[in-house]
This record gives C-alpha cells, sequence and structure tokens, in this order.
C-alpha cells in the first residue's frame, strides 16, 4: 500500500520531466550537436567534428566581444557597488537614523522592472544627438555648445551602455547588501561605534565583511549577466553591434552569425564555448566564497584518514604487545 | 554654574545644527537618486501626452500635454500596438498559471513521495540549473521548425511547464510550510492523492506560488530575444517587439509624442503589478541574500 502510493509521486512529477525533456535537455544536446556541423540553418548536416571550435580560437570577433563585455562590466559594476555601498552606508548607520528605507528600496529598484527592449529604445530617444532630451538639458545649461553622440561614438556607447546596466542594477545590489547587513546584529555596530570606531572603519571591518559573499555573487552574475548582454546593444545598434563593433558583445554575435550569416553550426560552437565560460566563472567563484568550508573539508578528510591510521597503527602495535 | 550654561547650549545648538545639516545632505543625495530612478518614466509618461512639435521645440517639462487621444490614434494608424499588448498579455498569464501549477505539482510530488531515483531526478535539476538558456537556445529554435511550432505562441508557453527555478524554490518554500501531518490525517479520512493536492496542498503553498509569479509574470512580459526569433508574423508580435519596430518608423523622428505613448503602454502594466507586489518582490530578494 505504502509502495504503491510512492509510485504516484512519478504521476506528480512526470508532466514537468516530459517538457523538460523536449524542451530543455533535446534541445541542449541539439545545439552540442549542431555545433560539429557546418549547418547553415537549413539544407543539409554535415558532421565537421571539431573545425567550428578551433575556429573560435582564431576569430578575432570573440576576443572583441569579450573586452567589450569586461568594459562594459568594469564599469557599470564599479558605479554600481558605489551607489549601493553608499545607500548601506546612509541606512545602516547608527547615529544618522535616516527614514523611509522602503519607500527608497522599491523605487530604486523600479528600472530593474521595466523590459530591456523598451529601456533601450527610451534611451535611445533621450541620449538621441540631435533630439534627445539629454543634449537638449546639457544645451540648456550651456555646458556643451555642440550635440554629443552619446550611442554614435564607440567608447560613449559603451559608456552610455554601462551607464544604462548601473542605472538598472543598482537597487538591486542595495537590496542585497541591505539584507546582509540587517542580519548582523545592530549591537555589533553600537559597540565598535562606543569603542570609537570611525565610519570608515566600520565600513571596513563589519559592513564590507558582512556583505562579502553577496559582493561576490553580485560581481560574478553581473559578469555572467553581462556575457549574456542582448536586447539593449542589439537594439540601440539595428543589430549590428556597431559603432565600430564596440556593443558587439557574445550573444549579439551569436544571433547573427546563426541568423544573419547563416553559419548556424559555428554559432552553436559559439553557444558552447560562451557556456564553458559562464561555468568557469561559476566554478570559480563558488570555490573562492566557499574557500574555507572546502579547506575545512579536505582537513578533516585528512584528519580522519591519520586517525584511521594512527587507530590501525595502534592496533597493529596491540598485536605485537 | 551660570557662566557654563550658555556655552553648554550653544554647544548643544552647533550639534544641532550640524545634524540638520547631515541630515540635509543624505536626503537631497536620496532624492537625487530618486529622480534619476524615476526621471526617464516620468519623461515617457509625460511626452505620451504631448504633442510631437512641443516635445522637439521646447524640451522637457513637468506638465502634461492634450495630444494624449491624438498620440493614440497616430500611434495605432502605424503599429498595431493593442494586438501586441493583448498577445503579451495572453503569453504572461498562460507561462505564470502553467508555471506556477506545475511547479507546485512536481515540488509536491518530490517533497510528498518517496520513489525510486528520486535524489537522481532532483539532483538533474540541480545540474540544469547551472546551464544557461543561450546553450539550448540556437537547438530549441531548430527543434521547434521540426515541430511546426515556428510562428506560434505555443512555442513560447509549453517550456513554462518546466520551470526549474521554481520548481527549486517551491521544494525549498514546502518544506517549511506543509507538515506532513496535515496530509497524513487527510489521507486516513480517506481522500484522494490529486484532491489532496488541489484542495490541502496547494492552497497553503500559494503564498509562494504568487512570489514566484511574480517573477514569472514580469520576466514573460518583458522577454524580448526569443519571441524575436520565433515569431514571424505581424498578428503573432508581442508588445516588445512591437515596441522595438517603432524606430523603423517616419514618426521615430516626426511625432515623438506617439512613440513616447507606445513606451508608456509598455511600462504601466508592470509598475501597476510592482505597486500591488512591491513587498512580497523585496522580501523575496532580501531573503535570498541572507541565506546565500
Amino acid at each position: 500500500m505504502k509502495k504503491l502510493k510512492d509510485k504516484i509521486g512519478y504521476l506528480f512529477i512526470s508532466p514537468f520531466f516530459l517538457v523538460f525533456a523536449l524542451f530543455s535537455v533535446y534541445p541542449i544536446l541539439f545545439t552540442i550537436y549542431l555545433s560539429m556541423t557546418s549547418y547553415k540553418g537549413y539544407g543539409r548536416k554535415t558532421f565537421i567534428g571539431a573545425d567550428n571550435f578551433k575556429l573560435i580560437f582564431k576569430d578575432p570577433n570573440v576576443v572583441d566581444a569579450f573586452i567589450n563585455t569586461l568594459k562594459i562590466w568594469g564599469v557599470n559594476i564599479f558605479f554600481q557597488i558605489f551607489l549601493a555601498l553608499l545607500l548601506v552606508m546612509i541606512f545602516s548607520d547608527i547615529q544618522y537614523k535616516v527614514r523611509g528605507l522602503k519607500f527608497f528600496r522599491v523605487v530604486f529598484y523600479l528600472p530593474n522592472l521595466i523590459a530591456a527592449a523598451t529601456i533601450a529604445l527610451i534611451f535611445m530617444k533621450l541620449l538621441d544627438k540631435d533630439y534627445g532630451v539629454v543634449n537638449q538639458v546639457l544645451f540648456g545649461i550651456e555646458w556643451i555648445d555642440k550635440p554629443i553622440g552619446w550611442l554614435t561614438k564607440p567608447i560613449l556607447a559603451q559608456m552610455s551602455v554601462s551607464g544604462i546596466q548601473t542605472w538598472m542594477w543598482f537597487g538591486n545590489s542595495f537590496i542585497l547588501f541591505m539584507a546582509s547587513v540587517q542580519a548582523v546584529s545592530k549591537e555589533i555596530f553600537e559597540a565598535a561605534r562606543i569603542d570609537g570606531a570611525g565610519r570608515l572603519q566600520i565600513l571596513r571591518h563589519i559592513t564590507i565583511p558582512s556583505i562579502k559573499p553577496i559582493l561576490m555573487y553580485v560581481m560574478v552574475t553581473g559578469l555572467i549577466g553581462g556575457l549574456q548582454l542582448f536586447d539593449i546593444p542589439f537594439l540601440i545598434t539595428d543589430g549590428k553591434g556597431f559603432p565600430a563593433g564596440s556593443l558587439n558583445t557574445m550573444i549579439v554575435y551569436i544571433y547573427n552569425m546563426a541568423f544573419v550569416y547563416k553559419n548556424y553550426g559555428y554559432a552553436s560552437a559559439l553557444s558552447f564555448a560562451l557556456f564553458l565560460l559562464i561555468l568557469a566563472f561559476t566554478v570559480v567563484f563558488t570555490l573562492a566564497t566557499n574557500r574555507v568550508e572546502i579547506k575545512e573539508f579536505f582537513t578533516t578528510r585528512k584528519e580522519n584518514k591519520a586517525r584511521r591510521k594512527a587507530v590501525a597503527a595502534l592496533k597493529g602495535s596491540g598485536k605485537y604487545e | 554654574m551660570s557662566k557654563t550654561n550658555p556655552t553648554l547650549n550653544q554647544k548643544q545648538k552647533k550639534q544641532k545644527r550640524d545634524k540638520i545639516m547631515v541630515y540635509a545632505i543624505i536626503y537631497s543625495l536620496l532624492a537625487l537618486l530618486v529622480i534619476i530612478s524615476v526621471v526617464p518614466f516620468w519623461i515617457v509618461l509625460i511626452n505620451a501626452t504631448r504633442d510631437g512639435v512641443s516635445i522637439s521645440t521646447q524640451g522637457i517639462t513637468l506638465i502634461p500635454g492634450k495630444s494624449l487621444v491624438e498620440n493614440y490614434k497616430i500611434l495605432t494608424s502605424n503599429v498595431d500596438v493593442m494586438r501586441g499588448f493583448w498577445n503579451s498579455l495572453k503569453i504572461a498569464i498562460l507561462v505564470t498559471v502553467l508555471s506556477g501549477y506545475f511547479s507546485a505539482l512536481t515540488a509536491y510530488g518530490f517533497h510528498m513521495y518517496n520513489f525510486k531515483g528520486k535524489n537522481f531526478l532532483f539532483g538533474i535539476i540541480l545540474v540544469f540549473m547551472m546551464i544557461p538558456s543561450q546553450l539550448s537556445f540556437l537547438g530549441y529554435v531548430k527543434w521547434m521548425t521540426q515541430l511546426n511550432l515556428m510562428d506560434n505562441h505555443l512555442a513560447l508557453i509549453i517550456p513554462s511547464i518546466a520551470s526549474i527555478g521554481t520548481v527549486f524554490f517551491l521544494r525549498a518554500y514546502i518544506s517549511s510550510s506543509l507538515s506532513k501531518e496535515i496530509i497524513e490525517s487527510a489521507r486516513i479520512d480517506g481522500a484522494g492523492e490529486l484532491y489532496i493536492f488541489h484542495r490541502i496542498a496547494l492552497p497553503l503553498m500559494a503564498p509562494g506560488v504568487a512570489t514566484m509569479s511574480i517573477f514569472t509574470f514580469i520576466g514573460s512580459w518583458n522577454n524580448y530575444l526569443s519571441a524575436r526569433v520565433i515569431l514571424s508574423s505581424k498578428a503573432n508580435e508581442t508588445l516588445p517587439m512591437v515596441i522595438s519596430s517603432l524606430k523603423a518608423l517616419k514618426i521615430w523622428y516626426q511625432n515623438q509624442g506617439a512613440i513616447y505613448l507606445g513606451f508608456a503602454i509598455s511600462i504601466i502594466p508592470i509598475v501597476i503589478v510592482f505597486i500591488f507586489a512591491s513587498k512580497y518582490l523585496i522580501e523575496n530578494i532580501s531573503a535570498g541574500a541572507v541565506k546565500g
């Protein structure tokens, strides 16, 4: 009776696993298979082994896309973390009690919810060289005398995308940091203050250590998200990754390779390479944040082994006695 | 005694003044950040009510204009924005319902029953949670072509039955919110397994399902890449596709008010969802930070 009932569990999970196999697992295997063919997106799929993967190492666009991603990510993550830390300092201060945390969290998070496609178009309007609001305002206060091509100059276009990313994500980082700081007991902050610690000391010795794991998390997910950035650079550049390829990120490149240049096999190989890269970042991140736990695991294992050896040796010597 | 009092008072006054200054600086900084967060949306909403000429000649203003209806007529004579709206809404609702229901069903199955291979199957889910969707994307598109699901909303809806993240979340949620005794006592009363799930377990899991549903809905509403690749006919376009097609139109420069109205239509539903759900959303993100 009990066994029969447990078998009903299969019934509960079977719809999930059916769809999972058909729409997740099979497409992944299919992509991996396509990455080893010279498939064009139509017609025959000729098996060519690892040729596509060899091509990746010779493709300068891949390196460019990666460097673009790093630039956009670097500037974005710097300002994002700076703003989030500043806000955490303000809201965790002992002496000055700043009100309205709930309100500010909601408002700062708002940009994160809007479709990236819509955001791209909004900023194309606001940052437009000739008709954009930003240039209009800068003209109005006489800071500039000729229009700035925010989205047409390569380096400015990259920095604009960084800025948009910071704008979208600083609220999210702030919420994450604030939650981890609030998990630290208030008494620790009070005690530090009574002992005469300054704000920067508190930041360095209490706030930052308490948010360190989540800080790493924000940086790594930001990088992974940056590698997967598509909607904004794609739409801002009409899908080309221009000006001068400065917004050609990996996914934009894969998209064009598959659907514009009709090199579906190579695009699949690029997807697989991107997956390996992301996997590597994830593994390094997991190892780095759980260093202590991993070390503990190995030392206890070593100790256990040593103990067992010692016990065995004792038993062995016991025999002689 | 009487001499020290005024100086002490002065010192207190100075301290008080300093304190007010610091508060003033902090709150102006916060106000600035609020403005930065909100101003693009504000511009969108205001400009959606103004006519094209005043937007390009007068720059930004805080006062709404009177051209909302006109802008709507111009916008809808160029693109079928309402069809995009309904398509997006239909897809988002179906995705949210399917994802919520089947994730709850799966999480419950894993929680309540000790079938063979249970840990192995759940391990597979965990492994696939690590794999970014980009790896499956190109294979998925070609697979949809073979299944004849291209340009069909079903290709975007069906996969939501297997929402890995939601299952993972609900399994953790269920183990803290659903006691096995309740289920056992229902069984003793002779209730069937599916009946128990629908009448007892699902209502108890509802808060967790609701939280994940908000994220699912927003994610689907905002989805652009896969919709763009899968869907091709005008009749099937989703709202982000309609919005992104605006910049190829003549009115992109000529009738900016209509363009801004298009942006507003895509923003407003999300803002409404957010106003009602912001508490759950933010609590959820915060909870993730403390656990992780």
